[in-house]
């Protein structure tokens, strides 16, 4: 069954809209979408550490996008740059770095393109194994900081004042950033993993009215984005990663009319 | 250790220093079971951060904080909600702890917002939303209140039947509250103990004793003074026209 590169494809895509979804939602929350875009750009470097060494790419690239979150911690509290130059500084210049160091790695070959864009024929059955694993993983321990996460979401100073610790969820919902960046980098592509993360969660809160319905939604959108996504790419021999984000756009595009109708309604 | 349990919260000597300017500095208040605190004190006095430091929320602070009860209650000065998180009124009092629907519905109806229930947050108006931050707060029951101008935006009567609420709460959970508010007429009416502030402690004791000070009448006028012994000459004398002497 795993021998169809499609399935393969499709079974991937739907592991990683699983994570993006809830994921996606705290980032759109706390106006994160900046800092996914940082961490997934360091991820080239990553790519490129996995090559050099010949580690597992997921693995490599979750190690070097966690640094770079330390890195970015820690700037944020040394220097007086505001946050967004920051991580502006951060995301272009290890895009960079990983683009030099490609440069000189001439004994391998690189496609580029299916880095940036995703590629749907590079999924293999290992990759299978670390999307479903780690993505369980992942949703796990969201879980687990659900209540804080929240919380804090909603008013930090609360969320300290009744005990519920946000500073730790915060800092264990960093990592979980890198991990599913790590996760989705081969099938989404490292430019475009922001967007999985952000349209379908911006779907959902069109049609929503509490958190835990946004986050369900966000998933059925992602979902929804990577199946249409990827049959388009099969079809029209595209990228997987932009096929999929233009399908979430689409999909964006009709949950605003949804919007329109209940403000009909309510008048 | 704790000499005395019913001892919530403790500071010694505490102040907060934010770059290079402090905030507050050399408080030092204690906050017991049955009892409300009340801060007063000009807008920038250090309220609020004298709040929090309490709370523990600021960490690099002067002195020390003493804290003996993990369950507190909090109603911050100001929440803004983000459009971005559609969140309903029951919603939101399950955000820090998971409370039963009964409780739920029960603090709502003291506050007089149960119809508000499964309304959205971001469309409540500033009154609703304070007593919503109440209920929230008292829902689960907490041995520590902290209510930083609780009823700010809430009509007039309103604002009577909550400080009512306020020592109800007080009176029934045995819960201790640190008040902050600019209401002296109210304040005065339920307050064990009033620290006013004005970057650091200006004066404090009991209603009466902080209505009489000097500093007190420097810092809010002969005015507010009369307010507080005005008030505390009607509680005299009801308590000997009753016969009953019932200690706050």
């Amino acid at each position: 069954m795993f021998d169809d590169f499609f399935i393969r494809a499709l079974i991937a895509g739907i592991g990683i809209a699983f994570v993006t979804g809830p994921l996606g939602c705290f980032v759109v929350w706390r106006r994160l979408s900046y800092f996914g875009d940082t961490l997934s750009h360091s991820a080239l470097l990553g790519v490129t550490m996995a090559y050099t060494f010949d580690l597992n790419i997921a693995i490599s690239v979750f190690l070097i996008s966690s640094v770079i979150a330390l890195i970015l911690i820690q700037l944020q509290k040394k220097t007086n740059l505001p946050g967004d130059a920051l991580l502006g500084l951060l995301a272009h210049s290890s895009l960079a770095v990983g683009l030099v160091v490609i440069g000189f790695l001439t004994f391998i070959r690189f496609d580029i393109m299916g880095l940036l864009f995703g590629d749907i024929l590079a999924v293999t059955t290992d990759d299978l194994l670390v999307i479903w694993t780690g993505g369980a993983l992942i949703l796990i321990v969201l879980k687990l900081i659900w209540k804080p996460l929240l919380a804090s979401t909603v008013n930090y100073e609360l969320a300290e004042a009744e005990g519920l610790n946000p500073d730790r969820a915060k800092a264990i919902f960093t990592i979980l950033m890198a991990a599913v960046i790590a996760i989705s980098i081969k099938m989404v592509g490292l430019l475009l993993i922001t967007g999985m993360l952000i349209i379908p969660a911006a779907i959902a809160r069109n049609i929503s009215d509490s958190p835990q319905k946004m986050v369900l939604f966000s998933i059925i959108g992602g979902l929804l984005s990577v199946i249409l996504g990827l049959y388009s790419s099969l079809e029209f021999n595209t990228s997987s990663g932009p096929s999929i984000i233009a399908a979430a756009l689409i999909l964006f595009i009709l949950s605003l009319f949804k919007i329109k109708q209940s403000i009909k309604l309510k008048n | 250790m704790n000499s005395n349990n019913n001892i919530l919260v403790k500071l010694n000597n505490a102040g907060f220093r934010q770059s290079e300017k402090w905030l507050v500095e050399g408080v030092s208040l204690t906050v017991e079971k049955g009892k409300i605190v009340t801060l007063i004190g000009p807008n920038g006095s250090g309220k609020s951060t004298t709040a929090k430091i309490a709370l523990g929320i600021y960490k690099n602070i002067e002195g020390t904080v003493e804290k003996y009860t993990t369950k507190v209650g909090y109603v911050p000065q100001k929440i803004s909600i983000d459009w971005t998180l559609p969140i309903r009124v029951y919603d939101f009092m399950l955000l820090t702890e998971t409370i039963e629907d009964s409780a739920i519905d029960e603090a709502l109806s003291l506050t007089g917002v149960i119809h508000l229930k499964n309304k959205n947050l971001g469309s409540l108006s500033g009154g609703e939303f304070q007593r919503v931050l109440i209920a929230r707060a008292i829902s689960k029951k907490p041995e520590l209140l902290v209510l930083d101008e609780p009823v700010q935006g809430v009509d007039y009567t309103g604002e009577i039947d909550l400080y009512k609420l306020i020592k109800k709460i007080s009176d029934t959970l045995n819960c201790g509250i640190l008040l902050i508010s600019h209401d002296l007429h109210m304040v005065m009416k339920a307050t064990d103990h009033v620290v006013c502030l004005n970057g650091h402690v200006c004066c404090s004791g009991s209603p009466i004793d902080v209505a009489k000070n000097n500093e007190y009448k420097a810092l809010f006028g002969e005015k507010a003074s009369q307010i507080l012994t005005t008030y505390e000459h009607k509680h005299d004398h009801v308590h000997s026209d009753e016969g009953e002497i019932k200690k706050n």
